[in-house]
């Protein structure tokens, strides 16, 4: 069962790379989630998925009960899935921001932080 | 006075917290802000001296939160190297927020410099002290959402293409890096620093923990600026505005190389082919830097590469990992963020006087301005590793370190990128000091004294630093011995007994 998940988690990492390899702008902030997507399942298994009773000390006693599944990488996905989504309004935001300043989002034709103090005499446009 | 010092280990972190969240809630009010940030800045300055005169004993500070024992719950612990890289970030943040007294438009103001650069401070300080490798992941993300803010503050398209990039290849680090605690996770089941140095070294080395390893030297080697990874720096560091750029130049890669520092000490003991490996990245790094600033006319530009070429001789130390090399290394650090910072801001200070980062258009600053020449000349010879100044302490150090190690061939790449440092820094010097301006001006254009004032500060520690050496190096040398042994680190957080991590 193993395998499959890490052929699953594999197989979208190589999408997300490829994307990421993309010179346009929307399809490299897809190629950052998918990858994303898979390192949170790669938590999520090295956790070893194998019980799914719910993981709630009762009351009176201080140890997880042995049958309960495990809580922390659950915790863990959770906190990289909030801190993924935010970055990725952030760069989604950046994106359209660009699109409305620069007219496009090709990386070919993004090379205004190239021009700007270039050694060649190009000028940069504001 | 008990509590303050009882607590010590959460000042740093809670007070640029608290001032980001006010800073925040005083949105409409610039001038309020700028108050509350000073005062925080100040005050978490000297919440972090505090912190490095109570650990200057080799004490290591430890404590966890929530009420979980320390391999449970997330804990931070300081030892001499944390204090130490808290407080100088402390002091330049600093020196920093002075400079931009003179140098923060309004209209940067009201985009919300202050909350982002107390947030992003908050999560430099956090990256410095925690003891936790999920956190440190948190402390990181933090980081580079509010280092965003700050770089494209002013919403220039060049602005915005130099923080694309930055935001893609910094955020595929931070997903390498949580992808390696994903597989040390699955390996040890625990995430605490102390308890991994524990629990590791009785691990039987596996293809997922050397893959790990490597996941991390990549994670930290894009955020550090290694060779061959070290492209999104260049390419963004220069957009930016200039006290922005110097807080940057000073303190971000520095957390990668922080982190990097502790996982390879504590987590893994680097094997001689994993040192081989970072020794190839620490000679290419301090070249292609060098060679990337000489052809380069933008002052901005020349430092960025600069900055690169410098954390070669830091990756040095780790890739000897003999207790002066990781002296050598520590002591580097230190002055390398002082001096590097001070260039920066010495970078705006030229801005404002010859009107141009451009050093085919500048000139003539040193009759018009000779003070600032004296003060470009103190940070320029120290990189370039000048005695007496602090420069040339730590590249002896490092070169030292790798004549004794038997890597000669290191130690001769150390020294001849500091010949061409030496020619970078002439050329600025050269160009934007000597020579007689392009266009002749017949007022002269007054550099802020605020702006004097950060630089002559920092300048005084640099100098400070290369008259008296003494007591940093043995604290470099300390600092290094502790870093050496992970039984300290462990025994620190975790106490004599300790637990190990339970299987997941």
């Amino acid at each position: 069962m193993n395998l499959v998940y890490c052929a699953g988690i594999a197989a979208i990492m190589g999408c997300g790379i490829f994307m990421l390899l993309s010179r346009h702008i929307m399809r490299i902030i897809f190629g950052v989630m998918l990858i994303s997507a898979s390192v949170n399942m790669t938590i999520f298994l090295a956790g070893r998925i194998g019980p799914f009773a719910p993981p709630l000390v009762r009351s009176g006693e201080t140890v997880l009960d042995a049958t309960a599944a495990n809580p922390l990488p659950q915790a863990l996905v959770l906190t990289a899935i909030v801190i993924g989504f935010s970055l990725v309004a952030f760069a989604a935001a950046l994106a359209l921001q660009t699109f409305r300043s620069s007219g496009t989002l090709d990386t070919r034709e993004l090379d205004q932080a190239e021009r700007l103090g270039s050694p060649e005499n190009k000028e940069a446009r504001p | 006075m008990g509590f303050i010092i009882d607590q010590a280990l959460l000042w740093p972190v809670l007070i640029p917290l608290l001032g980001a969240a006010l800073c925040a809630s005083l949105w409409t009010r610039p001038d309020l802000q700028r108050v509350v940030s000073f005062s925080a800045l100040v005050l978490m300055a000297a919440a972090s001296l505090l912190l490095l005169s109570l650990t200057m004993e080799g004490v290591l500070l430890s404590r966890s939160f929530g009420g979980w024992q320390a391999p449970f719950g997330i804990s931070f612990a300081a030892d001499r190297l944390s204090a130490a890289m808290v407080s100088i970030s402390g002091v330049l943040a600093v020196a920093a927020a002075v400079f931009g007294l003179a140098d923060i438009r309004r209209r940067q103001e009201k985009s919300g410099f202050y909350p982002l650069l107390l947030g992003m401070l908050t999560a430099v300080n956090g990256a410095f002290l925690t003891g936790d490798i999920f956190n440190l992941y948190v402390w990181f993300e933090i980081m580079l959402i509010t280092a965003m803010g700050l770089l494209v503050i002013d919403r220039t398209r060049a602005q915005l293409d130099g923080t694309f990039k930055y935001a893609v290849l910094n955020l595929f680090s931070t997903l390498l890096f949580l992808l390696a605690i994903a597989v040390v996770y699955g390996v040890t089941g625990t995430l605490n620093m102390a308890d991994l140095a524990r629990v590791l070294p009785q691990t039987q080395s596996s293809a997922a923990l050397a893959f790990a390893a490597a996941l991390f030297l990549i994670g930290f080697g894009i955020k550090a600026g290694f060779f061959p990874l070290f492209f999104w720096l260049p390419a963004s560091y220069h957009t930016a505005s200039i006290t922005i750029a110097a807080i940057f130049a000073g303190l971000l890669t520095k957390v990668g190389v922080y982190a990097c520092f502790r996982v390879f000490s504590l987590l893994f003991e680097a094997g001689a082919g994993m040192r081989d490996v970072i020794a190839i990245m620490a000679a290419g790094t301090m070249l292609f830097g060098v060679f990337g600033a000489a052809v380069q006319w933008d002052v901005r530009r020349i430092l960025s590469f600069h900055i690169i070429s410098q954390i070669g001789y830091i990756l040095l130390g780790l890739a000897l990992a003999t207790p002066l090399a990781m002296a050598g290394a520590i002591f580097y650090i230190i002055h390398h963020i002082i001096v590097k910072a001070n260039l920066f801001l010495l970078a705006g200070a030229i801005y404002r006087a010859s009107g141009t980062y451009d050093l085919r258009k500048a000139g003539g600053l040193m009759r018009s301005h000779p003070l600032l020449a004296v003060l470009f000349a103190i940070p320029a010879l120290s990189l370039a590793g000048i005695p007496p100044l602090s420069g040339f302490w730590a590249k002896f150090m490092v070169i030292d370190a790798s004549f004794q190690a038997g890597q000669g061939w290191l130690a001769a790449v150390g020294l001849f990128v500091g010949l061409l440092t030496v020619f970078s820094m002439s050329k600025i010097w050269v160009e934007a000091f000597w020579k007689a301006a392009p266009t002749p001006r017949t007022v002269v254009r007054p550099v802020p004294r605020v702006m004097l004032l950060a630089i002559a500060g920092l300048a005084t520690l640099t100098v400070w630093i290369g008259v008296q050496p003494e007591p940093f190096i043995s604290f470099a040398t300390a600092a290094g011995q502790t870093l050496l042994d992970p039984q300290v680190y462990a025994t620190g957080v975790l106490g004599e007994a300790g637990t190990s991590g339970g299987t997941p």
